[in-house]
């Protein structure tokens, strides 16, 4: 009860400040108005790292692990960009890995069966994969989808798999999983990929020098 | 989970797997276990992409299954493994320093792919070690597969669970997901596999030939060879058995950097007489730091080591290190202090740190609002009066420990969101210097003249080269400095392990 009135006594406490050793009169630090700033200044200097042979060396695979993973197929990137116009140069350029394929080979039989995916199979010829979905309705159509493009091309048609997977669950979804044989297009060209330069690059590089006239 | 550690988990997942994989790992961290619908639905991913980031989770221990009663699968994923993806190059340092390059490969290897087999990993280490050879020499598989062995006897390498080779009734369906099992017994036991071979050497015309040629060679060796004798039995790095060794070897390093006159006396093998070494056993139990107990006088005296008082002295060591850097001498005097009295009053510390009253106030006050000691109130009377109250400070190691824990999860992540910042502004440059010496060592390995090469150098300006020194000395000082908070993440949380009691 005693102390509620504000200014009655500046900056009443429920402890006894004395005991913590604020002494009468002392003048307190103003409130905190604000939260702290986002670098405080640093009032003493951090030690130096530890160096020597261990850290250098530590340091050195630390690095080399994370160039590694990153080329290694657990890395799993996303799928590149869809091209809004087929180019004559798609055909020669080296694909990146399709979303929907797996570039290393896990043992199946460890994981479930829900997350099987098909492997990467080299082989000539083409099938454009399409996308899997679980609804009814997109299945008719990509089958119709499907099987109009193997009508076109006159390569073997893998013949796909289907799986069924019933969950017992109170929805009752039946998810219709389908397998498509995923092909890699491979010719044999007598020209080196890399050096077929498709002319997209050029005029990408940013002109960071505007001193210089450009003609 | 801490939102420090889940920041912290998303980043190295992001780091080493890239965004898809750490979309997921986040999400199942964050919400915990799920089934594959839900985290389709939830994350907004395709279906092919959360299959594959699960197969790659699962593969490197990340994430578990399990199958439902009712017939469905959940996820799992392992917060605390993730962290450990940090520690890796400790992991594989120590494996070098333990059992050569071999033993560094092979334990890089099973980290890198998550599960291998035997076979496998031999092969690979024994390729991978010859490239580094002088022509004509090759490495041995026999060599490599002791290594793996000693590996297996230590421990440092276990056996993955398997799948039950349960007899299958051809009218029971397979279950949608195996249940892996692994017997204690087995877990150590290495398959007897006769490996004979040689590693093989990366012909120099392999690498002018188109990758995708490559690729095709090798699926179809893959595809025709019969599946190898120890198929289905994967290898995994034992984590928690390296952690045994980190500890030991920083209680050993303690009491050695105690004992420095000693040590330095004593002989090297462990042919020591008795007499001397009753006196240093005795003189290591009599240490206040109670490292070395001795209860019993039977048989001479049993001694034994106290792990928790040892974890424990070397959670406080670093405690008073972090203090003493953050806030100067005076206050890590006052912190010492407060260590030994356990509570102390204003007034008691003024005298006993001997240090004057306004300045030990001030330093008090700014551990106190950082949460390195606490105010402990110890009432005279039962109406809690404060005017007749005790009011003491104290230090609570375990609380301490969790706190700077929690902040070291935060500066790993901080150091680790400034490396990527670092590179992002320089990418351009990054990969200017890095087609500039893609092309140097492609016309070094034609034979081109010093004048030629010298032009291309020249292609990368002073100023350039300077900013990419620059960035080079900071983000070799940030990975530095990475390593360095994960061994404080290891001592604290070694520590507070210690003191959750086992169900």
């Amino acid at each position: 009860m005693a102390g509620r009135g504000r200014g009655r006594g500046r900056g009443q406490m429920t402890f006894n400040v004395e005991a913590v050793g604020i002494g009468k009169g002392d003048a307190l630090p103003p409130p905190t108005l604000q939260p702290s700033p986002l670098f405080p200044p640093l009032e003493h200097r951090a030690a130096p790292l530890p160096g020597g042979e261990e850290g250098e060396y530590m340091l050195a695979l630390k690095q080399e692990l994370r160039g590694a993973m990153k080329g290694l197929p657990y890395f799993v990137k996303p799928g590149a960009p869809r091209r809004d116009i087929e180019r004559y140069s798609d055909k020669y350029q080296i694909s990146s890995p399709v979303d929907s394929a797996i570039d290393w080979n896990p043992d199946w039989r460890r994981l479930p069966r829900e997350l099987k995916i098909r492997v990467r199979r080299l082989r000539k010829g083409t099938t454009i994969l399409i996308p899997k979905c679980k609804q009814r309705v997109a299945l008719d159509k990509e089958e119709t989808i499907k099987k109009l493009e193997s009508l076109e091309k006159k390569e073997e048609e893998v013949p796909s798999e289907e799986e069924e997977e019933k969950e017992e669950e109170e929805e009752g979804k039946e998810e219709e999983e389908e397998e498509y044989d995923e092909e890699e297009h491979e010719e044999e060209t007598d020209y080196i990929m890399s050096y077929f330069d498709n002319g997209e690059d050029f005029g990408a590089d940013s002109d960071d020098n505007m001193d210089e006239a450009v003609y | 989970m801490t939102q420090a550690e889940i920041k912290l988990c998303s980043l190295l997942l992001q780091e080493h797997f890239g965004e898809i994989v750490e979309k997921i790992g986040t999400y199942l961290i964050r919400t915990g276990t799920q089934p594959l619908r839900m985290i389709i639905s939830d994350t907004g991913l395709l279906l092919d992409q959360v299959k594959k980031a699960l197969c790659v989770l699962i593969q490197h221990n990340l994430v578990t299954y399990q199958l439902q009663k009712r017939g469905f699968v959940e996820y799992e994923a392992q917060c605390k493994r993730v962290l450990r993806i940090l520690r890796y190059p400790r992991y594989i340092y120590t494996a070098k320093t333990l059992y050569n390059d071999t033993g560094e490969l092979i334990v890089e290897e099973l980290l890198l792919n998550g599960k291998m087999t035997m076979s496998a990993v031999v092969r690979k280490v024994a390729d991978r070690l010859t490239e580094t050879m002088e022509d004509g020499k090759t490495m041995d598989y026999a060599d490599v597969s002791n290594t793996f062995v000693r590996l297996a006897d230590t421990h440092f390498v276990q056996r993955c669970p398997l799948v039950p080779e349960t007899p299958e009734s051809p009218d029971a369906p397979p279950p949608p997901a195996p249940t892996l099992v692994i017997n204690e017994k087995d877990m150590y036991v290495v398959p007897r596999l006769n490996l004979v071979g040689k590693g093989k050497r990366r012909r120099s015309c392999d690498e002018e030939e188109n990758g995708e040629h490559k690729a095709k060679k090798q699926k179809q060796d893959g595809e025709s060879s019969e599946p190898p004798p120890d198929d289905g039995i994967y290898w995994q790095v034992n984590i928690d058995r390296f952690h045994q060794h980190f500890r030991d070897q920083g209680i050993v390093s303690a009491v050695a950097n105690r004992m420095d006159q000693i040590f330095r006396s004593l002989p090297a093998g462990y042919n020591i007489v008795k007499q001397v070494l009753d006196q240093y056993l005795t003189l290591l139990a009599d240490d206040p730091l109670e490292f070395v107990g001795k209860s019993g006088d039977s048989g001479g005296g049993m001694y034994t080591v106290n792990l928790h008082k040892a974890l424990a002295s070397l959670a406080t060591a670093t405690l008073e290190s972090i203090v003493e850097e953050r806030f100067g001498s005076r206050c890590a005097r006052i912190f010492r202090l407060l260590l030994r009295k356990k509570h102390l009053e204003q007034k008691q510390v003024e005298d006993f740190a001997m240090i004057p009253a306004k300045e030990a106030k001030d330093m008090l006050y700014k551990m106190l609002s950082e949460n390195f000691v606490s105010l402990q109130e110890i009432p005279k009377t039962p109406d809690h009066a404060p005017s007749r109250t005790f009011y003491l400070y104290t230090v609570n190691v375990l609380s301490s420990a969790r706190m700077l824990l929690h902040r070291c999860y935060k500066s790993v992540a901080n150091l680790m969101e400034r490396r990527q910042y670092e590179t992002k502004e320089n990418k351009r440059l990054l990969e200017k210097s890095q087609r500039v010496e893609a092309i140097l060592a492609s016309m070094q390995a034609t034979g081109a003249e010093d004048a030629q090469l010298q032009e291309i150098e020249e292609m990368i300006t002073a100023p350039e080269r300077q900013q990419l020194e620059t960035l080079k000395r900071n983000v070799n000082k940030i990975d530095a400095s990475e390593n360095q908070v994960d061994e404080t993440i290891f001592v604290l949380e070694s520590f507070i392990e210690s003191t959750v009691k086992k169900p």
